[in-house]
């Protein structure tokens, strides 16, 4: 059975002049999840965060949260809070006063406001600075209290607006880091926008991702990373050769298809017919590469090496084929391959392990 | 300073010459006139006194200095009611290059000039009357012209753009998203504008205060031209006792106490500016 949605779109649809920032979306967001809209800058999913925080209004479509219907329901009257972008940290006030602005307008008591600020900035660890100007402090520093600011109310669903964007890559790991942890901690609804891929994998346990105001797909990071629904998934989330076949022999959960000059056996996961042009998509890590003297490893392509980029703990080898597309292989040093440099001009065998392939159709 | 290009040292020589002989020595002359003698013929002698500051605290200059204040608060407070959400929309506004041309265009015209156009719209035949009356809304024509309301009229339009031009520049500084911020945590509209937006625009407000409350009490030619005999403002005072009364100390005194009053100011806009940030200064990053 699966629960109550907290956040709920019903074919919403928000028009800013001619382009729809969100075009017809259906989606659910569940209690205590970690859910992540990813996609390109533009691709509106900053505008769902906006919609559900009341700061913007849909033009069509109905938007529920916690089972209510909250369209024309202002963002002071909606249980959500907001971490923006750039933190919209309020200059005039100290960390604290920040922290505490939500409960002050909700007229809490001093006393219960003081102790809950204390907390707050204690989960993120800054209670040092709570007296500090927020201006006075670093982008790390801004982000938590931008964080603390919104958890601090308790509110249904917490969301997040690409938060660190503004951070460099060290302080950024980190601070995914963190926010898992308090996520797991609070046990509060978090929905994340971003357009880091990476970002969006480690961190959520749904993606949604999204182009030009519409769903492409919707899945756990797994799903998404490993069987795309579509091209733009799998070109958008991760690194991946694209090459062109074609169905030479379809069974029910098998087929052949032809790639480059080769035959290869692969699982049929959408029904496709003999004749069927197709797509196979093929992650870098799940290539092998093999020097022509060893062992011809079955079905495989061959090229010759064009270069190699040496990343420390792997190995990217780019390879043209015969057709005279480019294919990356990145191999992994282990006890088995402790040298696995090539000439460049060399020529190799390549192959993978059948059902590790995304076959899409050619269209 | 690593600096020491000659021409960097020319400029700051120019500078420094300029408020030495044009700004400094002109105010220590009005100092040493204010605690001088009256003379008839030379206008001041020699000989130490504090009776021309003293005599500032008749009732009658005590009531001008309070009139003042009065005139000068009140013409602040109609700026910056009008000007406050008139910034905050311009701040905001596509047509923000029409607008802000709108506002500046006055000040090419000399302001005395503007002054007395402004009697031509306010007297009895005037312009606001003939409307009036034509439309037939009154049948008498209102007493306008040399009045106080007049007054507050020329103060205002005097001012008013000097008051709208810093709480443009604060407003444009200003980031939505804090409004946004505000909302989202749960503020009212009221309070989003009482926490948020009236605060971090303070130095802004400050700043147009200033720039209207100090001109608005030393500008002598606003009542003169459009005020009754009786409003008689500070800027008045002190011109007649230097033109027609020629009591030189006395003038000097009022003065000397008016740049006081107005040192008083900028000196609580250094503070505030040192509390809640220059509004020069992006607000946001």
């Amino acid at each position: 059975m699966t629960p109550t949605p907290i956040v709920r779109f019903r074919n919403v649809t928000k028009r800013y002049g001619d382009t729809s920032a969100v075009d017809r979306m259906n989606f659910d967001v569940y209690p205590g999840e970690f859910l992540t809209l990813l996609g390109p800058s533009g691709c509106g999913k900053t505008t769902i965060l906006r919609l559900i925080a009341g700061l913007d209004e849909a033009d069509v479509g109905d938007i529920f949260i916690d089972g209510k219907r909250v369209n024309g329901l202002p963002p002071n009257r909606r249980d959500v809070n907001t971490v923006f972008q750039n933190y919209a940290l309020f200059p005039h006030m100290s960390v604290a006063e920040n922290v505490g602005f939500g409960l002050k307008m909700k007229g809490l008591p001093p006393s219960t406001i003081t102790s809950r600020v204390g907390a707050a900035l204690s989960m993120v660890k800054l209670d040092e600075l709570a007296r500090r100007r927020v201006r006075a402090l670093s982008g790390g520093q801004q982000q938590r209290v931008a964080v603390a600011r919104a958890i601090v109310n308790e509110p249904l669903v917490l969301l997040l607006d690409e938060p660190f964007s503004a951070l460099d890559y060290k302080l950024r790991k980190q601070m995914q880091l963190e926010l898992k942890r308090l996520h797991r901690r609070l046990g509060i609804t978090f929905l994340f926008v971003t357009h880091d891929q990476n970002e969006a994998i480690s961190m959520s346990d749904r993606i949604i991702v999204m182009n030009d105001g519409r769903i492409e797909q919707i899945g756990t990071p797994r799903q998404i990373y490993e069987s795309p629904d579509n091209m733009f998934v799998a070109e958008f989330v991760g690194e991946i050769n694209t090459l062109d076949g074609v169905v030479t022999a379809a069974e029910q959960t098998t087929l052949t298809a032809r790639v480059e000059d080769a035959e290869f056996p692969m699982t049929n996961r959408r029904g496709f017919q003999p004749g069927q042009r197709v797509k196979v998509l093929l992650r870098p890590e799940d290539l092998f590469v093999s020097q022509l003297q060893d062992e011809a490893p079955g079905p495989h392509l061959t090229g010759t090496v064009e270069d190699q980029i040496y990343k420390g703990t792997t190995v990217d080898v780019f390879i043209r084929l015969a057709s005279g597309t480019t294919v990356c292989a990145t191999q992994f040093f282990n006890e088995d391959a402790e040298d696995i440099s090539y000439r460049v001009n060399e020529s190799v065998h390549v192959t993978w392990i059948r059902g590790w392939e995304v076959v899409l159709p050619d269209d | 300073m690593t600096d020491r290009s000659p021409f960097k040292t020319a400029v700051v020589a120019v500078v420094a010459f300029w408020i030495l002989v044009f700004v400094l020595l002109p105010n220590l002359l009005v100092l040493a006139a204010s605690v001088l003698a009256r003379d008839e013929v030379r206008f001041i002698r020699p000989g130490f006194t504090l009776a021309h500051y003293r005599a500032l605290m008749s009732t009658e200059i005590l009531g001008i200095f309070v009139r003042s204040i009065a005139y000068a608060a009140g013409t602040t407070a109609i700026c910056l009611a009008m000007g406050y959400p008139f910034a905050f929309l311009l701040a905001r506004s596509s047509a923000r290059k029409l607008l802000l041309m709108l506002v500046v265009i006055p000040f090419w015209t000399s302001s005395l000039v503007r002054t007395y156009a402004l009697i031509i719209v306010l007297k009895a035949n005037g312009l606001i009357n003939t409307l009036l009356l034509e439309t037939g809304l009154i049948q008498q024509p209102l007493p306008l012209l040399y009045s106080n309301t007049a007054v507050f009229i020329g103060l205002v339009y005097t001012l008013l753009p000097f008051m709208i031009l810093p709480l443009y520049a604060a407003m444009e500084k200003f980031d939505p998203a804090l409004m946004e911020a505000g909302y989202d945590l749960g503020a009212s509209r009221l309070q989003v504008l009482r926490h948020i937006l009236l605060p971090v625009t303070l130095p802004g407000i400050i700043a147009g205060a200033t720039m209207v409350f100090l001109p608005a009490l030393g500008l002598f030619y606003v009542p003169d031209l459009l005020g009754g005999a009786r409003s008689m403002l500070l800027g008045n005072l002190i011109k007649n006792q230097f033109l027609a009364a020629r009591n030189w100390p006395l003038g000097a005194a009022a003065s000397m106490t008016l740049t006081l009053l107005m040192g008083l100011l900028l000196w609580a806009y250094f503070v505030s500016v040192r509390r809640y940030g220059d509004p020069r200064e992006a607000l946001t990053r």
